[in-house]
């Protein structure tokens, strides 16, 4: 089950936020400065899979961006991850040559438009 | 910098957040704007309501509080305006999660949403449910949704089959109303929906039995649909990289998966189609490689055909050499999980499984690491240890520990020979001493202890050893203890199987003063050291004046433990040095298990009377002894002051390091009758222990083959002086009748000058109403009793 998707750029702020369990909001600023901190650390060579507390991060750098996208145990990881390079590839189609800045701005109407991609789990 | 019109619109306000420059900056922009914000709510402006909640949603994205929204986005819920509308159940998403009091206000606004007609109200309603839904919604507004399953309009119904998802989740009991419908949903043609579908029918078998064996009449169905989707060429909705629409396959393969788990007749049918699958999938990309995997994973669970698992191993394997890291972690985490099931099948990818050990990914080499301790059997144990003891020294700390203890574990179940584990753990220890487990040091005592063939080779190395670094504390000890039991050995100068190493004693000592000093050892190792040096002034052909110095330094030492040993060796030296030898001998084999026998050892070190430890006070036969020995005349001269005799065990010096062991295993040595009077019979029986030539043990069985009880039995015996002689507590004091459980009592002898044996026996009992005494001395006593 997917708990959480987050789009973080390299300074840690967060340009797209959804949960999809409940998270307090003080310690989702704290959550998301976590995860981000673990996704930079991570080297080139480092695979995409994080074991981060009791859930699985998988995450993907696009340019200054980081999609991560939170998972409990029994997701298959591979399928996730192709799911966010779909998810990009769609903003792309949408915008026509997506960028952080198109992201940020229209962050509002992605709201909308990621609910109605949710991934049934 | 700020426009002053509350009127701002949400680019403006997101265009200002960002040209603020600092955090405090942004602070004061945005608490400014949600003044503004309060203040529009207040005055209830409807125009530009969903403008200011819009600002509002984006400062909540960034973390700042935003609850006074709450009512708001009901009023833009409740407004006929779509834009109004799709604002507000955004804003109800995000803010109004099911704690929150306001929640359950948008029921009825959501009620009346679903059964209006416009699809994209419907859409929105029931986004927000499914995302929001409190089990009270769920209950009340389960029906409105299963009326919508069934709608003509494709996006409806795909809404409502998330809803529906959602509400199972929430309220387990709903799933009577949506079973019925989803025999009919799996015919849809609309991928969207067959995706809910398919979600919505493994939910439901998660959570009810009931539905579980209603659904497998299913399968065959799931398979067709599976088929399709694999046989089909190119499709431009739904291909991601020349797989059609992999997440519909692999949402199939898992539900297919919990299908057939542990039902046979299921697994058969997907059997096939799980090989096609397997087969035809293009690997060459990650959509691909996705599909495998959950193919893998639904080969694991149910029940399938052997060939087909050997080919879901092999496919792992596969993954394994493939260079995308991401590919690897799977397949080495599924292996793990494989490897107790099917050992034999994993085994053929030993190799491809080392390799990523040398990963600089520590996630990966840790499973790495674990898949190997999984794999070693006793006919790879020796490569593998190789391979391990090359990963243990440049591998990260934290999995220093888990490795170094895996190693030993692996050594003490495969070893071939005894010198190659001896081999394996000393190399360990210099390699992460300070990680092994707290019993290795104990387990590597017991086993050179045992090796008796490779004493001098032990002590040559860990001298060596130790002679490079003395920092590693389970090695320094381990090392100390060897020098001190076997620096005969490692003095002698010749071993076959290390080079010539020529040592001086001086140099020896030297190491063991540097151990004692050294500000790195631990008490404990202190401990081992000074106990080694004092066992060296036996082993050693020098004067032992150095050893005497640095014992009695220590003899006032802060450290209490160092203290009382000091002073304890210190009287050894000066009062008992007779005894010295006999005491400092070579330690029996102490039983495997048994280690509690060592720790009581030391306890006793410790309990032990402080200072002059006196001689127990002897008990009152030993007065009757002095007799006995009065009696004793012969070559060895009069009887003197005897040694103190000790039936009970403990307390006195002489125990301290004799361990109570237990009956040794017979030596081939006769057995002996001395005594016979009226059906009493005594018996003696004999016993060399191997490592201790100068030890023997008698041991005195009476037998009563008289109809009468023998009472108050109580027996005694003397040697010449030259002998030390212990007689521990009998087995009883009655030796019932008739041939009844015979009493046994132990004796032991210490003959250091090889002389021969003589031994007076006395009896004292009371037998058939009177009491006997018997005095004797034992002839016939066999000579491998004292050569």
């Amino acid at each position: 089950m997917i708990k959480f998707f987050l789009m973080v750029n390299k300074q840690g702020q967060t340009r797209l936020s959804k949960y999809y369990e409940h998270v307090e909001i003080n310690k989702r600023t704290l959550l998301e400065t976590e995860v981000i901190k673990s996704c930079l650390s991570r080297s080139n060579e480092q695979c995409s899979f994080i074991e981060y507390k009791d859930f699985k991060l998988i995450y993907r750098q696009y340019a200054a961006l980081f999609i991560v996208v939170g998972v409990n145990d029994t997701e298959n990881e591979m399928a996730i991850y192709e799911f966010i390079h779909n998810f990009v590839e769609v903003l792309d189609d949408y915008f026509s040559r997506v960028s952080e800045l198109d992201v940020s701005f229209f962050s509002a109407v992605n709201q909308v438009f990621h609910s109605a991609w949710q991934r049934t789990g | 910098m700020v426009a002053s019109s509350s009127l701002l619109k949400l680019q403006d306000l997101i265009q200002e957040i960002r040209e603020a420059k600092t955090q405090a900056q942004e602070r004061e922009v945005i608490q400014k704007e949600c003044a503004h914000i309060r203040a529009s709510f207040r005055d209830g402006d409807p125009l530009h309501r969903h403008r200011q909640l819009a600002k509002l949603l984006y400062v909540h994205l960034l973390g700042y509080p935003a609850h006074f929204g709450q009512m708001e986005c009901l009023k833009l819920i409740a407004s006929p305006r779509f834009t109004d509308k799709r604002l507000g159940y955004l804003g109800a998403m995000l803010l109004l999660d099911e704690r929150q009091d306001a929640h359950l206000l948008i029921t009825n606004s959501i009620k009346n949403d679903l059964s209006q007609g416009i699809q994209a109200v419907q859409g929105l309603a029931l986004c927000t449910l499914s995302a929001t839904g409190s089990a009270e919604m769920c209950r009340d507004l389960a029906t409105e949704v299963e009326k919508l399953l069934l709608q003509p309009s494709a996006y409806v119904r795909k809404k409502a089959v998330l809803t529906a998802v959602h509400m199972i989740r929430k309220v387990p009991e709903l799933s009577n109303i949506f079973l019925p419908p989803c025999a009919q949903l799996l015919h849809e043609h609309h991928h969207g929906i067959l995706l809910g579908t398919i979600t919505l029918i493994t939910e439901l078998c998660e959570r009810s039995p009931a539905a579980l064996k209603h659904f497998r009449k299913m399968v065959p169905q799931l398979v067709h649909i599976l088929r399709t989707l694999v046989t089909t060429g190119y499709s431009t909705e739904h291909s991601i990289s020349g797989v059609s629409d992999p997440f519909l396959q692999v949402q199939i393969l898992r539900l297919l998966r919990i299908l057939g788990r542990n039902h046979e007749e299921s697994s058969e049918t997907m059997n096939d189609l799980l090989a096609q699958v397997a087969t035809n999938t293009d690997t060459s990309r990650n959509a691909g490689n996705a599909v495998l995997f959950e193919t893998v994973l639904t080969i694991m669970d149910i029940r399938s055909a052997a060939g087909l698992r050997v080919l879901a191993v092999n496919i792992l394997g596969r993954f394994l050499l493939n260079s995308d890291r991401n590919i690897r972690y799977v397949a080495l985490t599924s292996l793990l999980r494989l490897v107790q099931s099917d050992h034999s099948a994993v085994q053929r990818h030993r190799p491809t499984v080392v390799e990523c050990l040398r990963e600089p990914d520590v996630s990966l080499s840790r499973r790495a690491l674990e898949l190997s301790l999984a794999l070693v059997n006793s006919s790879n144990v020796q490569a593998m240890t190789q391979e391990l003891q090359g990963f243990l020294e440049s591998c990260p700390p934290d999995l220093q520990a888990d490795c170094a203890s895996g190693i030993l574990l692996a050594a003490e179940r495969f070893a071939p020979t005894k010198r190659w584990h001896i081999d394996t753990t000393l190399r360990v220890l210099m390699t992460a001493g300070t990680h092994v487990r707290d019993d290795a040091v104990a387990n590597l005592t017991q086993l050179i202890g045992g090796a008796q063939e490779l004493h001098a080779y032990s002590v040559r190395r860990l001298y060596s050893a130790l002679a490079e670094d003395i920092s590693q504390q389970p090695l320094v000890q381990v090392a100390t203890w060897c020098i001190g039991e076997y620096g005969d050995l490692l003095l002698e100068g010749s071993c076959e199987e290390t080079e010539p190493l020529q040592v001086e004693e001086e140099e020896v000592l030297a190491l063991l003063e540097r151990v004692l000093q050294s500000h790195m050892s631990l008490p404990a190792t202190r401990g081992y050291a000074l106990t080694a040096l004092v066992k060296l002034s036996t082993r050693l052909r020098g004067d032992n004046n150095r050893i005497r110095q640095v014992v009695s330094i220590y003899s006032s030492c802060l450290d209490v433990e160092l203290q009382q040993r000091a002073v304890e060796y210190n009287t050894l030296f000066r009062k008992y040095d007779h005894m010295r030898a006999a005491i400092l001998e070579k330690i029996p084999l102490v039983e495997r298990g048994s280690s509690q026998v060592d720790e009581e050892a030391k306890e006793s070190k410790e309990t032990a009377q402080l200072s002059e430890a006196a001689p127990v006070p002897t008990e009152p036969e030993a007065s009757k002894l002095l007799d006995l020995l009065d009696l004793l005349d012969g070559p060895s001269g009069d009887a003197q002051h005897p040694p103190p005799l000790d039936p009970t065990p403990g307390g006195a010096l002489i125990h301290l390091l004799n361990l109570p062991c237990a009956p040794p295993p017979p030596a081939p040595i006769p057995h002996l009758r001395v005594f016979e009077r009226e059906g009493l019979q005594l018996d003696l029986s004999f016993v060399r222990p191997p490592g201790t030539p100068t030890l023997l043990l008698i041991t005195v069985t009476a037998t009563n083959t008289s109809g009468g009880d023998v009472t108050h039995f109580i027996c005694q015996a003397a040697v010449p002086k030259s002998f030390q002689l212990q007689l521990q507590a009998p087995s009883g004091d009655t030796v019932p009748a008739q041939g009844g459980l015979p009493m046994t009592q132990l004796l032991r002898i210490l003959n250091p000058k090889k002389a021969p044996l003589r031994l007076k026996l006395r009896l004292t009992y009371n037998h058939f109403g009177q009491s006997v005494q018997e005095i004797f001395e034992v002839n016939n006593l066999p000579v491998e009793t004292w050569q």
